[in-house]
């Protein structure tokens, strides 16, 4: 009798092909993050409230700290604050970086012209010209946005750079053959070849943005969330340190995985050719 | 009308070796010519040249010396007057299949519903019309193919050029895509030049075969079989078919002026 009952439900679950779906029986990524993610904050709090509250804090406290913060809205307009400028430079970033690092990648010339200035760009230690920027731009928006721009723009330049030189031969060949002009093939080939190099720039950049924000609020004009660690750090309030820290870590992931979202749906053919589309 | 004429082509690379540069000499002197609507499959083991060849025919390399001519006017780079077909396919990833062929007609500045319209025509040509939304990874090798040609055929060439198009493909797809070509090639009246080291394939698709060594053509079979050849099954049982095969087999594999050279100095 079970055994009927059995085939009934294995055929009301088949397709019209006679294929039945396994079941799925995976646990989602995001669980598994999630499980991680709470097992660290009770590691966390546990070792945290061995530790005199100045040299440390813990996440129980941190959280009675960010609603005192978001209480009173002053968490809110210093977020704003910090993020104008972020959002400024880290985009003119991409509009300045990315096309850069197509031109190093893909004309020769122009790579001897002035690829090493890219690469030394890189390497130098910005933080030692925030002094000289400020002189410059003095100690308010213009500055911050430069100071995030500069931060950010190599990692994604770089990228794009050596994305377009590891464009395969063949696929340019095919426009060759096609006649197709130079500045053609630049677009319609090269630029959707070098998209997930142009987006892996633009996700190291960010974790340099967010430095370059912290760097622009703590030396130039405090303020933003700069501020409030800065201030907090003064008044031996850790717990108030670590808000806008915790803030900021999350808006970095949040942004992060936006610019994932955007890339599969703008570059499914990555997903697919790497495997990762098995859903 | 294709005709396509190879005067004293040679070509010559420099490679690097260890930090040494060498001269190499794909091609030495080589000249043959192919008439219109005519098929000939270039063959020869592989570092012949023979796929350096067909680049130079198409205009991705230059010759060192001597030139191409195409219906009697020297080619000056790549041009709409030749398609070619990659061993590989080479389709653009982030295209679908109809993409891929409309790529190829915007190139040649063909629009709007003609060239909707040439596009699909060529992807029924190749038997292609329900996967015509799918992009490269969600298509077969075989299917890749037939992308491939089509793209090649879209931009209706004088010549189709084609580099070991079903060598990356299994034995059974090979087969159908070789009986297929030679429908395709029956309707177009294209002039035809493949690169190949498959014997049957040169034998049962070709008019002539150019048959290459070291950079030279060291010898021009011609395949007087019947058309259409569409009946593979039986061609392949002719004598000639059998005999042909064999010649262009002791062909390949007389000992070349190289080894002869070698065996002379032990």
């Amino acid at each position: 009798m079970s055994a009927i009952i059995d085939q009934a439900a294995i055929k009301s679950s088949a397709d019209e092909d006679g294929f039945v779906e396994p079941a799925e029986r995976k646990i989602p990524k995001f669980v598994l993050t999630l499980i991680s993610v709470f097992v660290a904050l009770v590691l966390w709090e546990i070792a945290g409230r061995r530790v005199n509250p100045i040299f440390a804090s813990y996440p129980s406290a941190i959280a009675v700290a960010f609603w005192e913060l978001a209480r009173t809205g002053a968490l809110w307009s210093a977020t704003y604050d910090s993020l104008r400028p972020f959002v400024l430079g880290y985009g003119i970033a991409i509009l300045i970086g990315a096309p850069l690092g197509l031109l190093l990648g893909r004309y020769a010339v122009f790579e001897a012209l002035f690829g090493i200035y890219v690469t030394a760009g890189f390497a130098m230690p910005l933080v030692a010209l925030v002094p000289l920027l400020t002189l410059w731009l003095g100690l308010g928006f213009a500055v911050k946005v430069t100071i995030i721009f500069l931060m950010s723009v190599f990692p994604i330049c770089i990228n794009t750079w050596l994305g377009v030189r590891a464009v395969p031969k063949s696929l340019i060949e095919v426009g060759r053959a096609l006649v197709a002009p130079n500045s053609v093939i630049l677009r319609r080939i090269v630029f959707p070849a070098t998209l997930p190099y142009i987006v892996a720039g633009m996700k190291l950049a960010i974790g340099r943005a967010v430095v370059a924000m912290i760097i622009a609020e703590f030396f130039t004009a405090i303020s933003g969330l700069g501020a409030i660690i800065i201030n907090s750090a003064n008044n031996f309030d850790t717990a108030t340190m670590f808000v806008p820290i915790v803030v900021l870590v999350v808006l970095a992931i949040g942004l992060t995985s936006f610019i994932g979202f955007v890339e599969r749906k703008l570059a499914p053919w990555q997903a697919e050719i790497a495997g990762r589309n098995e859903a | 009308m294709g005709e396509v004429t190879l005067t004293n082509v040679s070509k010559r690379f420099n490679i690097r070796i260890d930090g040494q540069v060498q001269k190499v000499n794909a091609l030495s002197h080589v000249a043959f010519s192919v008439a219109d609507g005519e098929l000939v499959a270039l063959i020869g083991p592989s570092g012949c040249g023979k796929t350096t060849a067909l680049r130079i025919i198409m205009g991705l390399e230059t010759p060192t010396t001597g030139q191409v001519s195409v219906d009697g006017v020297a080619i000056n780079g790549c041009g709409y007057d030749r398609g070619i077909v990659f061993q590989h396919a080479e389709l653009l990833p982030w295209l679908t299949a109809y993409e891929n062929v409309a790529f190829a007609l915007e190139m040649k500045g063909v629009r709007g519903a003609v060239l909707k319209d040439t596009a699909m025509r060529y992807l029924d040509l190749v038997g292609l019309t329900k996967s015509v939304n799918r992009r490269p990874y969600q298509l077969s090798g075989g299917m890749q193919q037939r992308v491939g040609i089509a793209r090649a055929l879209a931009i209706d060439p004088k010549v189709l050029l084609m580099d070991e198009p079903f060598g990356a493909l299994d034995a059974q797809t090979r087969e159908q895509m070789q009986g297929e070509l030679l429908e395709i090639q029956a309707r177009t009246k294209k002039t035809v030049i493949f690169v190949t080291h498959d014997l049957d394939e040169a034998v049962l698709l070709a008019d002539r075969v150019v048959v290459m060594r070291d950079g030279r053509v060291s010898e021009i079979l011609n395949v007087d079989l019947p058309r259409p050849r569409t009946d593979i099954e039986a061609i392949r049982g002719m004598a000639a078919y059998a005999d042909l095969r064999f010649r262009l087999w002791k062909s390949l594999h007389a000992p070349s002026v190289s080894t002869q050279k070698l065996e002379s100095v032990n």
